[in-house]
């Protein structure tokens, strides 16, 4: 698979806000056949033990679509957490919790974009105050270093390294980023530089998606 | 005087040292803390291996079973990396389950084994579908001083590079494994992955190898893994404040000069291992 570099192919993105009534804030974001549902708490009470003098803490939970969560949930659980925290302006809400709780509801590729994507989301319809706004792109290398984005689970398994970015909105650069695989310096800088384009795309929904919300609204 | 600053302001202690480029303990900002390194600690595991870096000691111990290979990949032997924080190491982890820093840090070592290609899960293979090695490696940091990723890499290697395995043949008449002690055999380590941990402080300074406090009042953590060939097998920069694309180039030129360190010291302590035998 060939990539434009002036396009990166992205498959085709969904999402939906304030589909839930209890929580805040709450997304789904589809990409392609991946779909993760987001839902966000807070600001609300948080436990004495967890509690941080001069900010608010922020709880991610990643519920996997069978079984219980796992390590491998954990890692991912940790990224999510320390780019949202980067992102929100969390001294606006000192001893506080935000819980952000992220169900797979179907993974076929690129889960921790995803999640990001659905997480920003949520954070959004919550109202919550955000210096800059977050997307998740994956880029997968496969065996002769063609690069794919937004890679299906298929295109995963034979590819020989997958990467994971979170960008910002506001200077593009990488807030976030976890991989597995080897791969070469050569390679990581295009893999950003890719990702960094797709970014903007996923920018724009984010724009489109929530005007077109708002317009509705009288 | 000075540790009454340190307590009441301890982001403006640390400014003040890193705006004349330097640590308070005396570092230069690209400068690791001495590392050592001390292997087959534990006679009764396979392999083993005590890693200090500055304060941070942890220690891998390995462990060999005999089991069947899971059903997906019937001709390979696995790793299975557990790192375990005790309260003993730190006041900031309470006693119970593993909380989501080891928990993490689990993954990132198995991501790791997997995406640097360690060693061929097919050697560890006996009989195909039937028996094949899985090899248990407990990390256990002892005394946690921040970089606890790189140094749980070393000891993990230090520890493949030492163990030992006995030789394992199937009866043919009675289908049982038949395990000889005396013959043993080192594992073959394709490559041998370094990583090297940055802080970010204020979105402008990165330090290398951070130390507890230090990463705890960093902006972001960055770990970069690089092989002796400098491919890199992991790029981990859990969120935090943003890093630009020269910053990040930066870092892992630093890691590749890292590797060679590091790898030099893995061969001068087997080497002495091997005279003294």
């Amino acid at each position: 698979m060939e990539l434009d570099k002036s396009c990166p192919f992205l498959r085709e993105y969904g999402n939906e806000q304030s589909l839930l009534s209890r929580p805040d804030g709450s997304s789904t974001f589809v990409q392609g056949d991946t779909s993760i549902l987001a839902g966000v708490y807070g600001p609300a009470e948080v436990k004495v033990s967890k509690e941080i003098y001069d900010r608010a803490t922020v709880e991610v939970l990643i519920q996997p679509k069978v079984g219980l969560p796992s390590v491998r949930e954990r890692a991912r659980e940790q990224c999510v957490r320390e780019t949202c925290e980067a992102a929100l302006l969390l001294t606006l809400h000192p001893r506080s919790s935000l819980t952000l709780i992220l169900q797979v509801i179907h993974d076929d590729g690129s889960l921790l974009s995803c999640c990001l994507n659905a997480a920003c989301m949520a954070l959004i319809d919550a109202g919550l105050p955000m210096s800059y706004l977050f997307c998740g792109v994956t880029c997968a290398i496969g065996k002769e270093g063609q690069i794919i984005t937004d890679p299906t689970t298929r295109q995963e398994k034979e590819s020989r390294a997958l990467l994971t970015f979170a960008i910002d909105s506001v200077e593009h650069n990488v807030l976030m980023s976890t991989t597995t695989g080897s791969f070469s310096i050569k390679e990581l800088q295009q893999c950003i530089a890719i990702s960094q384009k797709a970014s903007e795309q996923i920018f724009q929904f984010y724009r489109d998606s929530v005007k077109r919300r708002y317009s509705k609204i009288k | 005087m000075a540790a009454g600053f340190k307590t009441a302001e301890p982001l403006e202690y640390h400014r003040s040292f890193l705006k004349e480029n330097c640590r308070p303990d005396g570092r230069e900002l690209g400068e690791f803390r001495p590392t050592t390194l001390n292997i087959n600690s534990i006679n009764t595991a396979n392999g083993s291996a005590m890693v200090k870096v500055g304060n941070t000691t942890v220690i891998c111990g390995l462990k060999a079973e005999l089991t069947m290979p899971p059903s997906d990949a019937p001709n390979k032997g696995y790793i299975v990396p557990n790192v375990d924080l005790p309260p003993l190491c730190s006041s900031r982890f309470r006693p119970g389950p593993p909380g989501e820093q080891a928990q993490a840090a689990s993954q990132f070592i198995a991501d790791v084994i997997e995406s640097s290609d360690l060693i061929n899960m097919e050697e560890l293979c006996i009989e195909k579908a039937k028996l094949c090695w899985v090899l248990y490696c407990d990390i256990m940091c002892l005394d946690y001083d921040g970089n606890l990723l790189d140094t749980c890499i070393i000891a993990l290697l230090a520890a493949l590079k030492n163990a030992q395995l006995p030789e394992v043949t199937i009866n043919k008449d009675t289908d049982l494994a038949e395990v000889d002690m005396k013959k043993n055999k080192h594992l073959n380590i394709n490559r041998h992955p370094v990583g090297s941990s940055f802080a970010v402080f204020d979105d402008t300074i990165t330090i290398v190898d951070p130390t507890a406090e230090e990463e705890s009042l960093s902006t972001a953590l960055l770990t970069v893994v690089t092989d002796e060939e400098d491919r890199l097998c992991a790029v981990h920069k859990p969120g935090g404040t943003s890093l630009s694309a020269e910053k990040l180039q930066h870092c892992i030129n630093r890691a590749v000069t890292r590797n060679k360190e590091i790898n030099k010291l893995l061969n001068k302590v087997m080497d002495s291992m091997k005279m003294s035998k």
